[in-house]
């Protein structure tokens, strides 16, 4: 079975401009949700009590919402997974002591319906959360740094400054949508939204790769042709490596249940928009930086001494 | 071109079989147990208490499948949970006779050892003998209570500073220099003197006799000034003690709760983990490590015990030196800051009751030192009223302030003083299982519900199987047989990772198990990455034979590199605590053994099946015809 019996170079590069903008577009909307908006933080980062409860019957979280209001409790509650599980979200408070704050509120939903079963707690301290923060941060750094580092080792500058663009305008675009749609920004999600960064990179690292081989083979070819042949030798792999990765993320969304369904989101929003930027963004920024094939000097294989080949010039 | 030595496919074939050893335990499962622990330090478990258990089974016909003594813990395995609960009230009975059947140590002293239920691998002693054990499972797998404990530094610098006040005070006084007080403001101390000769011997003399403090002279108006403060590497050394001493003292307070496999580690430098697998009931686990009572008795400042000067007490006006306190009886008093004896000096507390009030009571035992200070304050202050404080978060309680009849030698103290029967048993567990050297704050809890653990494997291992099975599918139609060669590379993937998890013990959580799927879901691109070429090499007119080497030597760089970048980002990851860390951990290495499975392994196939054929006229690798 083949899907892509590509038999012409696909000229890629001819429509960089275009890409480029529609990426430029996309990242600028991200921005504008993840300022507007702003994440939905989980309790992991920002503090607070989450409390998942399970009964018999379905819930009715009107009802749990005003016996918490009754009784005194600041509290989100909604659904989780199932009709019959409820998720209960409490900011920490200032006069709330936090440590028994789980119990009470066990007490309290008890008292309202015998079936009642805890099934998780979670409280985090304020001190936590802001540490979260900052580790979340300082690993995003030292990931992007690493990377640079890497490619600008194996490859070239270039390389590296052009992967790490585009692959963060990936992670920017993820928390866009995370952003837009307000869903739960929880630790997980940090892991999927990262380990997309990994991904992304590892794609454009394939490109590049392949673009570098045929510098060092098409002796005659231009800049941009060198990128098109390199992208289409390599797309269909892009695109069946995506495919069976976003296999297993389906699945993972389908049976996962809903503590892995954020996680497995992130990943397919990255998956998606990975397969562009690194193809389709990394390569033009790449030709724009001004990559060219003397940056790959293998030395040509000159004889140095032996007999003067006869199809040289004459030598005055 | 195509082969690799015999002793490579050896080398492999041993991996590969040595993987599968370390996976077993996995598939065995967990049998019920109960074990069994020594409930105080002075109490040893031993091969006599085993027989004891052994004879009592044996006699009351209850069978058990195993029987394990080691590192002063004895367990019992059996065949189903009924059996497991028969025999835990009964090893219960046989090893705490005089003790009520449903005790724990910290309702009844004769509770000499712990009896827990627990789990335990249910894997063939063999296995076992090869320290072939199954994954260990985090808290959010196998259900338990998680908790993260800060432990208030500045508290034990105050504490520590307090208690080098008093050993200054009875160093001057040792050597009879006269002096006006010593205080503590802030985070220093102050000694007061009225003539620098007297100032200058002191200086000398704590210098050479107390060495943790940094010393510097100044002038307050008419008085001069020793101002004290903690050496940079005492405050260090105080710090650690606090959470090495706090430790401890949770050990001792979670073995009386009877938890199977307690993790109790220091994290950072200020905090503390938790982790008590099993454990349902929060409150009670809470109220035992939460608490953080400690004992202080200290004198009451009798010369200003006059209605007047309670009764500014009691509107904030504190005479210097002293706290205000109303004890249990309603009676206020003024009890002086400084301490006499702390929690430190008890050997032993007991609950009891007063032999001739019969009031519930707390009998306490205190070491040499504790009991020759007692004795030594006793004598000097009959009469006098003592105040005995209860700590608790910063907040001290009264319990009782008795007058000192005589001097009371021997260092065995009562307490008593309105005190319910479990109170005074919690106040004895408390002082007995050791007191805090500093408070300590709950910041993060986690419970997860036995229901919720057992729901998420199911849910983790549901996504990876499925998203496993379409993998296969998938390369097996795309690939034919290099696709099938791919998911025998992909299987061993995963059995090599299983088996790395298990060796090293690492804890495996639900992030950890999504790490797993999005491993395998990422390794086969390393696979399509070498298929792909080996058909582009027959497309370009290379031999099959040309292609396979070829096609496995160019992608060679390429899956280093990509593997190099996602490795780096599995590494930043692992500096993000919590549910991240279990994340990187199997993602790192998932892509160690993603590399040697999908390059070494599936090489190793693809040679066996054609690398030793003479000729090879065709590729089993899908549609390559086309130009």
């Amino acid at each position: 079975m083949e899907f892509f019996k590509i038999r012409r170079t696909i000229p890629f590069m001819r429509h960089a401009l275009v890409f480029n903008v529609i990426s430029l577009i996309t990242f600028l909307a991200a921005v504008g949700f993840l300022i507007g908006k702003g994440l939905n933080l989980s309790i992991e980062f920002t503090g607070g009590t989450l409390i998942e409860v399970a009964y018999q019957q379905s819930a009715h979280v009107d009802q749990i919402r005003q016996t918490l209001d009754k009784a005194g409790y600041k509290a989100e509650v909604q659904n989780f997974g199932s009709s019959r599980d409820v998720l209960i979200r409490m900011h920490l408070e200032k006069n709330q002591s936090s440590a028994d704050l789980s119990q009470k509120v066990m007490g309290v939903l008890h008292e309202q319906d015998k079936s009642a079963e805890l099934r998780r707690v979670e409280f985090v301290g304020p001190q936590i959360g802001s540490e979260l923060v900052e580790y979340g941060a300082l690993a995003l750094l030292v990931t992007a740094v690493g990377i640079v580092l890497y490619l600008w080792m194996r490859f070239e500058w270039r390389f590296g400054l052009s992967g790490i663009i585009a692959n963060l305008h990936d992670v920017v675009i993820i928390l866009g949508f995370f952003a837009l749609f307000q869903w739960e920004f929880s630790l997980p999600v940090l892991a999927a939204v990262l380990a997309v960064l990994g991904y992304s990179v590892n794609e454009s690292v394939v490109v590049f790769d392949r673009v570098r081989e045929n510098f060092r083979k098409m002796r005659k070819a231009s800049t941009p042709e060198v990128i098109d042949s390199a992208i289409t030798g390599v797309i269909s792999r892009t695109i069946i490596t995506h495919l069976c990765t976003q296999m297993m993320v389906t699945t993972m969304l389908l049976f996962g249940g809903p503590a892995l369904h954020y996680f497995a989101l992130a990943l397919t929003i990255g998956i998606c928009f990975g397969i562009y930027s690194s193809v389709l963004v990394a390569s033009p920024l790449l030709m724009w930086l001004g990559v060219r094939r003397e940056q790959f000097a293998i030395p040509t294989k000159r004889k140095t001494s032996g007999p003067r080949d006869e199809h040289e010039g004459a030598v005055v | 071109m195509n082969r690799y030595p015999t002793w490579g496919y050896v080398a492999i074939a041993v991996a590969i079989v040595i993987a599968f050893l370390y996976t077993l335990p996995n598939f065995f499962g967990e049998s019920p147990a109960v074990q069994v622990s020594s409930a105080k330090a002075t109490v040893k478990l031993d091969g006599a208490a085993m027989k004891r258990v052994e004879d009592a089974l044996a006699k009351a016909n209850v069978p058990f499948t195993g029987a394990a003594l080691e590192a002063n813990t004895l367990r019992f395995r059996f065949a189903d949970t009924d059996t497991q609960l028969k025999a835990k009230d009964l090893i219960h009975t046989t090893l705490n006779p005089g003790a009520s059947p449903t005790a724990t140590p910290e309702e009844d002293a004769n509770v000499n050892f712990v009896v827990a239920l627990n789990l335990v691998p249910a894997s063939p002693g063999w296995l076992a003998a090869i320290h072939a054990m199954p994954m260990y499972l985090g808290l959010d797998l196998r259900g338990g209570v998680h908790f993260l404990l800060q432990v208030d530094m500045q508290a034990a610098i105050t504490k520590r500073l307090e208690s080098l006040a008093g050993d200054i005070r009875s160093q001057l006084r040792d050597k009879s220099i006269r002096h006006g007080g010593v205080t503590r403001e802030g985070q220093t101390l102050r000694v007061r003197f009225r003539d620098a000769a007297q100032r200058d011997q002191a200086r000398n003399l704590l210098l050479s006799n107390l060495p943790d403090l940094a010393y510097a002279e100044r002038e307050d108006g008419q008085d001069l000034l020793i101002v004290a403060t903690l050496k940079p590497e005492s405050v260090k050394r105080t710090q650690e003690y606090a959470l090495k001493q706090n430790i401890t003292t949770l050990h001792n307070r979670i073995n009386e709760l009877g938890v199977a496999e307690p993790v109790i580690q220091q994290q950072g430098a200020e905090r503390i983990v938790i982790q008590l697998p099993g454990v349902q009931d929060v409150t009670r686990a809470k109220r035992l490590i939460g608490r953080t009572a400690s004992l202080e008795i200290r004198m009451v400042a009798e010369e200003h015990m006059n209605p007047e000067a309670l009764g500014n007490a009691r509107n904030g006006q504190v005479p210097f030196g002293t706290e205000y306190y109303v004890e249990r009886n309603g009676q206020a008093l003024l009890v002086r800051r400084q301490v006499v004896l702390t929690g430190d000096r008890l050997t032993d507390a007991q609950p009891g009751f007063d032999n001739q009030t019969n009031e519930p009571a707390v009998h306490l035992r205190l070491d040499g030192q504790g009991a020759r200070i007692f004795q030594e304050v006793t004598r000097e202050n009959v009469n006098k009223r003592m105040a005995i404080l209860l700590i608790e978060k910063g907040k001290g309680e009264v319990i009782t302030a008795p007058v000192i009849r005589s001097e009371i030698p021997g260092g065995r103290v009562q307490i008593s003083g309105r005190m319910t029967t479990t109170e005074a048993n919690d106040v004895a567990l408390l002082l007995r299982a050791g007191s805090l050297a500093a408070p300590m704050e709950i910041i993060e809890e986690r419970t997860v519900g036995p229901s919720l653990g057992r729901d998420n494997i199911e849910k983790g291992f549901n996504a990876t199987k499925w998203g496993f099975v379409a993998i296969v599918l998938f390369m097996s139609v795309y690939y034919v047989l290099f696709g099938l060669i791919s998911s025998v590379a992909l299987a061993v993937n995963l059995l090599l990772l299983v088996a790395l998890l298990s060796m090293l013990q690492a804890t495996l959580t639900l992030p950890g198990i999504a790490a797993i799927a999005l491993t395998l879901g990422m390794a086969i691109d390393a696979n399509v990455l070498i298929n792909e070429r080996i058909r582009e090499e027959l497309r370009g007119g290379a031999t099959p034979q040309a292609a396979i080497h070829a096609g496995y030597e160019r992608a060679w760089a390429t899956i280093l590199d990509s593997n190099v970048t996602t490795f780096i980002v599995g590494i930043s990851l692992l500096m993000v605590p919590g549910a991240v860390r279990g994340f990187a951990v199997v993602h790192c290495l998932g892509i160690m053994t993603s590399m040697f499975s999908a390059v070494v392994v599936s090489r190793a196939i693809v040679n066996l099946v054609y690398g030793h054929r003479r000729r090879v006229a065709h590729l089993s690798i899908g549609d390559t015809a086309w130009k």
